[in-house]
């Protein structure tokens, strides 16, 4: 067993947990944090994707002890109180869903996508978005509405993030 | 996953230490092979020494017409640097290939070439672009360093520090990949360097990475797509499998290769 202190979703938390406890299971199992999902079992489907210091990963590969210190932010963490996250309001108004299975992995990579393009500068086409989604898979959708979804947030995110200037 | 026992090195020495103490230890870096392959028990090290909090194992140096990457340096780092960008773009352009954003954002350039997976994309930068692998005891050069499936010239617990690349006049790489794992069914690394063209071809070999000569001594004639016109790749030696017999990775060598030459401009 070893503690674990990192911070969720903007809250320190402190666990001790045995060394092979995978990211997910600590915010599953330890946190109840159930938003986060496990799909597959070789790092290929997303479903479990959270960001670590600002940057997506796939929880379900990554180790909690060796995130001692990280800030994460899982799906629970995005909106501010009942006001959704542009991305989560975005998946509703353009049926980004359907079983909602792979969708807090789909939102969570959706954000970063966002950032990182914005950060750089970078104009996120719809060739981009479907690029981007190379490690998330949908089993219902067909990706068409969550890629309409992902670009209208840009659209919603881009205006805010003007505003703030 | 089977349990295990975590570290987190502070030094080389440190690790060294660490894994010298284990019963059968393995060094951690961005986790995205090695964890992968815990989660379906096909590993099961006693200890794992996490290498990426020792000073220096992260980061990019350009120095003239040399670039230093950091072994745990991520490929998303690799993929999003500007100034690596403005001396050796390719090994941007073939970072952003590798995996999804998220595996991208863990894995490391260090990890990839110590696992010298056949089918993986760095080991095909660093033979076709003549890098230098430096670990803590040593530099070895690319020829010397790739020995075979998941195999490398590293010594039991010797580390790699970091990668040197020295700046191609100009290069490429084309990757087909695998329509479903995305990893590299054939990947093709044409470069021009001071010391002649070199074709690094990953995906293929039965044997892992390696060099085709006979499209290296076809563009020794002039590094050009029409210089390769009636070159080809043996098959034998290639990798044959459900996605492609070892005759269609030949020609798909041939194929990457001249688009890498026309894209090198
Ligand atoms: C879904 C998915 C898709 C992928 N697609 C691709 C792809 O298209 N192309 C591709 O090339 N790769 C692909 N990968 C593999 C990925 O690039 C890995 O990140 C990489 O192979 C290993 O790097 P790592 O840092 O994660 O190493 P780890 O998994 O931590 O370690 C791998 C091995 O290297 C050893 N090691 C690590 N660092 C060092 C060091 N500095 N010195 C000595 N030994 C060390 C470890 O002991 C271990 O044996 C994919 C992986 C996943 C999960
Ligand atoms: S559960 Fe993590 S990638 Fe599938
Ligand atoms: S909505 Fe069902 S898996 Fe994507």
């Amino acid at each position: 067993m070893t503690k674990v202190s990192m911070k969720v979703n903007g809250k320190a938390v402190s666990r001790d947990v045995p060394d092979n406890t995978l990211l997910v299971d600590f915010l599953r199992e330890q946190l109840r944090l159930t938003g986060t999902h496990v799909g597959c079992d070789t790092t290929q489907c997303g479903a479990c994707v959270v960001h670590v210091n600002g940057k997506s990963i796939k929880s379900c590969t990554q180790l909690a002890v060796s995130l001692a210190g990280a800030e994460v932010t899982t799906i629970e963490g995005i909106a501010n109180g009942a006001d959704l996250h542009p991305m989560q309001v975005a998946f509703n108004d353009h049926h980004g869903l359907q079983c909602g299975f792979c969708t807090p992995g789909m939102i969570m990579t959706g954000i970063d996508m966002v950032n990182r393009y914005q950060a750089q500068g970078r104009e996120l086409t719809e060739e981009a978005i479907r690029f981007e989604l190379e490690g998330n898979i949908c089993r219902c959708t067909g990706y068409h509405n969550i890629v309409k979804a992902i670009d209208a947030a840009a659209q919603q995110m881009s205006g805010m993030a003007k505003a703030a200037e | 996953m089977y349990q295990t026992k975590y570290h987190k090195a502070a030094s080389f020495d440190d690790a060294v230490a660490a894994l010298g103490a284990a019963e059968d230890g393995k060094y951690l870096a961005g986790g995205q092979t090695l964890l992968a392959t815990m989660k379906q028990r096909l590993a099961a090290p006693t200890d794992l020494v996490d290498l990426r909090g020792i000073d220096g194992m992260v980061g990019i140096s350009v120095d003239g017409d040399s670039v230093t990457i950091g072994a745990a340096t991520t490929h998303a780092e690799v993929a999003s640097n500007a100034a690596l960008r403005a001396v050796i773009p390719v090994l941007c352009d073939l970072a952003v290939l590798i995996g999804d954003p998220a595996v991208r954002h863990m894995g490391t350039i260090g990890g990839s070439l110590a696992n010298n997976d056949p089918a993986a994309d760095y080991p095909a930068a660093v033979l076709g672009l003549n890098g230098t692998v430096i670990t803590n005891q040593r530099e070895i050069p690319a020829d010397e360093y790739f020995e075979g499936l998941f195999t490398t010239a590293l010594d039991e617990g010797e580390i790699i520090k970091a990668v040197r690349f020295p700046k191609p006049r100009r290069a490429a790489y084309q990757k087909f990949p695998n329509p479903a794992s995305r990893f590299a069914l054939v990947g093709v690394l044409v470069a021009d360097t001071g010391d002649g063209p070199r074709v690094a071809v990953t995906g293929a070999g039965s044997d892992g990475v390696f060099r085709a000569e006979a499209l290296e001594e076809a563009l020794a004639g002039g590094f050009s797509a029409a210089s390769l016109e009636g070159a080809s790749v043996d098959s034998d030696g290639l990798m044959g499998d459900i996605h492609a017999t070892p005759e269609y990775r030949a020609h798909l060598i041939g194929v990457l290769a001249r688009r890498g030459v026309a894209a090198a401009g």
